[in-house]
């Protein structure tokens, strides 16, 4: 039986990550919970063996039901009729599995019946549904948005909706609007306050993820006369109140077992979260995050299932009297393939746990005032989950991207074919780089980062670790690559022009992105030497995008931006 | 209407994962050369047995299990997907037992819980393939027996309604209680382990078990009865020595030889596409080779 998490050492690597004994001890509070809890660990040894314990249901479930449904769920897809979605059969399988599983509020603390694990151990169960079905990852992980309530919502609204979370109610975050997709600054649905405190929703959303799902946070706009985000408040709609109907679902390209849905409120009941006006500027700006780590998540396992697929065929089918793996150009494609997913995930985990650390002070926060350093580190983090958020969804949705291309060139002609899972693999994918923000948008909000100085920090205090023996030559490689970067941001600021530091953003960004990338398999190298070759082919394939982008950056003028222009 | 359930379940060799040192010179299983995991059909059983809970709350589902002490691991594995207790039936002098001595011993063992509602295991074992453990038992607790259970339909007012699978469709039976249900492959699957059962039972272990521990863990295990599985002997449930283990069991394997299929007859229909096939199939359901 196929499980999806012990078939896969590395996962087991990234979740041993040494900076997980600070996240650990921190999330469970010295332990407290075992006072009070039959299933919450006495010590740090036993959360993560509870972490592995319950990675390898997901993995089991993820190799077995799931991954057998994927073919269906994409036949059937999902449907809409009498103003409501449904499921495919098989999504419906799944969805019962996961349950019984308990595998839904699984961060969620455990008074509300969750299982209180950090981010960390729950993106890698995203990572793990996703290599089995894209789609129905979006299904299972919009549980994050539990998160926002947990983070913004009265105690009164935990205590009713975070239990019917964790008991496998869906959620679905209902933002966008035919005339505010990016732009969630011009959202329109009206919301009005009644004299008993609750508000009515009236309007039109459109492209809601599982936007029939049982409790939705709401973007609407609840100060009359407003235009910009600063009108805009969270709330929460309850389905069981009714007012919500699914007008019609997407013909989609990709990930058809998840309705995305046009939505019709009329008089919807819902409840305002949190404060007024903060809907966008604090709220979505949460929400968001939580959900570009899941979308970066859910890359990596797209990037994994199109390297085992390209993998196994490149093995199986002979031409010239061999395996086609055996000829250089297909073997340097299967490297290069495992080269982006293994520098996908490292970043991934890296990024979640620098999550896990801040959203950890932040909750902490809540019941006594942090220590002067406690609240420097939690600003630390805080930043470098920031910065690397985005790095994180915009390269690794990329990556998976040209993953499931390259997993088609390889099955050639019958790559084309509907016979093979790499079809779907490449439809599925195709969304990764562009909802919950599109990769231009993922590089607006990096590149402040590269200006600041941020990543340039971040790679110094790489540099500044240990490597493997053996592995000098990479991270000279690395420290010249650093110069390289360091010097075209010098040359882009230079110029003193946004436009033109928006033009150069992306090419910047990328840099850092291998660059960072780059380090972190070093360091994973430095822990486990089964990294050592995969940080080896993924330094030679950063240091020429590097080259590439530097001799663009050095030998461009801003003059030339007008041949550029629209 | 709570319930007293017993679920039989065996740990098996995982003969879908046979290298060459699967058998011993003696003709027997080879048990160290294969990984252990719990008999496939039993596990269909236990998703019944669970059911019949989920559907009387306050019912117990007691897993049941003769053989080594190590055959604790599948009541760890019931007790994650929602099985209440296990008892691992296990004695030297069980050993060499075949279907008759087993299901005598087994049987002992049900009689030694008492007071059972009904008695559910799987089908058959993937090592012997026999089948006859099942109905042995209901015939030595004398009650009744219902065979390739796909379904248990209903359960109220003393009986059982099951849902039988055939070789040539399906069949609804009545039985009163307690009876014995052998459960089939088609029937639902097993639900999955469940996060927080795993995490809170983890450190279930047995009798065998708990004695190789360190004194602060068999203390903290004597504070949680819940995590104690126990171990019954020969003697506790009463068995007659005389008919368990090898003096209780009359068969004795000979030998066991690989037999390959091969293909001895060809035939050839003409016709029409449907009307040959339809031909065929009647052909095939006359001479027992399908149906």
């Amino acid at each position: 039986m196929a499980n999806f998490y012990t078939d896969n050492p590395d996962l087991r690597h990234h979740l041993n990550h040494p900076l997980m004994r600070k996240i650990v001890e921190l999330k469970e509070r010295n332990f407290a919970d075992a006072e009070s809890y039959d299933y919450a660990p006495v010590d740090f040894d036993d959360a993560m063996d509870n972490y592995e314990r319950v990675l390898d249901i997901v993995g089991e479930i993820c190799g077995t039901t799931i991954a057998e449904n994927a073919e269906s769920v994409d036949h059937e897809g999902a449907s809409c009729s009498n103003g409501h979605a449904h499921y495919a059969s098989a999504t419906e399988t799944n969805l019962d599995v996961c349950r019984k599983a308990g595998l839904m509020g699984m961060s969620m603390p455990r008074r509300f019946g969750g299982l209180n694990f950090p981010i960390t151990p729950y993106i890698m169960a995203a990572d793990i549904v996703s290599r089995a079905d894209t789609g129905f990852e979006n299904l299972w992980g919009l549980q994050d948005c539990a998160e926002t309530i947990y983070e913004f919502a009265s105690e009164e609204q935990k205590a009713k909706y975070i239990p019917r979370v964790c008991e496998g109610e869906t959620m679905s975050m209902d933002l966008t609007e035919p005339d505010a997709g990016s732009d969630l600054q011009s959202v329109m649905l009206k919301a009005t306050e009644q004299p008993d405190g609750t508000w009515r929703l009236n309007g039109v959303k459109r492209f809601i993820t599982n936007g029939d799902s049982d409790i939705h946070l709401v973007l609407a706009r609840s100060e009359d006369g407003t235009k910009d985000g600063r009108g805009l408040s969270m709330f929460i709609y309850d389905k069981r109140d009714g007012g919500v109907t699914v007008r019609r679902i997407e013909n989609k390209m990709g990930i058809k077992g998840s309705p995305t849905c046009e939505l019709v409120y009329k008089d919807a009941k819902a409840e305002l979260v949190g404060s007024r006006r903060m809907g966008l500027i604090k709220y979505v700006m949460a929400l968001m995050n939580g959900a570009r780590l899941g979308i970066a998540a859910q890359s990596v396992g797209v990037s994994e299932i199109a390297y085992r697929e390209a993998l196994a065929y490149a093995k199986e089918r002979k031409q010239f009297g061999k395996a086609i793996i055996e000829f250089p150009a297909v073997a340097e494609m299967l490297s290069v393939m495992k080269a982006k997913l293994d520098a996908s995930r490292t970043l991934l985990y890296e990024c979640s746990r620098y999550v896990d650390l801040y959203k950890v002070y932040e909750d902490i926060a809540k019941e006594r005032s942090l220590t002067p350093d406690e609240r420097k580190e939690m600003k630390h983090y805080s930043r470098l989950a920031d910065a690397l958020t985005p790095l994180a969804k915009g390269m690794t949705s990329e990556y998976c991207n040209q993953n499931a291309y390259d997993c088609i060139q390889i099955h050639g002609g019958s790559g084309f074919m509907k016979d093979y899972a790499c079809e779907r693999i490449y439809r599925d994918a195709r969304i990764t780089s562009i909802y919950e923000g599109t990769t231009q948008l993922q590089v607006v909000a990096a590149i402040r980062h590269v200006t600041t100085g941020t990543y340039l920090d971040l790679i110094n205090s790489y540099a500044a670790q240990p490597v493997a023996e053996g592995m000098e030559d990479v991270k000279a490689m690395l420290e010249a690559m650093t110069k390289q970067y360091a010097e075209a941001v010098e040359k882009v600021a230079a110029v003193g022009d946004t436009r033109y530091t928006d033009f150069m953003a992306r090419r910047l960004v990328e840099m850092a992105g291998g660059i960072v990338m780059s380090y972190l398999l070093l360091l994973d190298t430095a822990r486990n030497e089964s990294f050592a070759r995969t940080a080896r082919v993924y330094a030679k394939l950063a240091q020429a995008e590097v080259a590439k982008h530097s001799e663009f950056v050095n030998s461009f003028t801003p003059e030339q931006m007008a041949l550029y222009e629209a | 209407m709570s319930l007293n359930i017993i679920v039989l379940a065996k740990q098996v060799p995982d003969t879908r994962n046979v290298g060459k040192d699967a058998m011993k010179e003696d003709g027997t299983i080879n048990r160290a050369a294969l990984p252990a995991i719990f008999n496939p059909e039993d596990l269909n059983a236990l998703e019944q047995a669970l059911r019949l809970k989920d559907a009387n709350p306050g019912s117990t589902v007691t897993l049941l299990t003769m053989g080594l002490p190590r055959a604790s691991e599948i009541i760890r594995e019931a007790i994650y997907r929602g099985a209440d207790k296990g008892i691992v039936l296990t004695d030297r002098v069980l050993g060499g037992a075949d279907t008759l001595a087993t299901s005598y011993s087994l049987a002992q063992a049900v009689k030694k819980i008492g007071n059972y509602d009904i008695v559910l295991g799987g089908r058959q074992a993937i090592d012997g393939d026999t089948a006859q453990v099942g109905p042995q038992i209901a015939e030595k607790l004398g009650i009744p027996q219902v065979t390739y259970a796909e379904e248990i339909v209903d359960l109220s007012d003393g009986h059982v309604t099951v849902k039988r699978r055939l070789e040539h469709g399906v069949e609804t039976v009545k039985a009163p209680l307690p009876c014995v249900v052998t459960v089939t492959g088609s029937a639902a699957e097993c639900r999955p382990r469940n996060a927080k059962r795993v995490m809170k039972f983890k450190r279930a272990v047995s009798t065998s078990e708990k004695a190789k521990l360190s004194p602060e863990v068999q203390a903290f295990l004597d504070a949680r009865p819940d995590l104690n599985i126990e171990e019954w002997s020969a003697a506790f449930v009463e068995a007659d020595p005389q008919q368990i283990g090898l003096p209780g069991s009359p068969t004795k394997v000979k030998a066991i030889e690989n037999v390959v299929f091969t293909a001895k007859e060809a035939l050839t229909l003409d016709g029409g596409d449907d009307n040959a096939i339809e031909n065929l199939i009647k052909d095939l359901i006359t001479n027992h080779t399908i149906g």
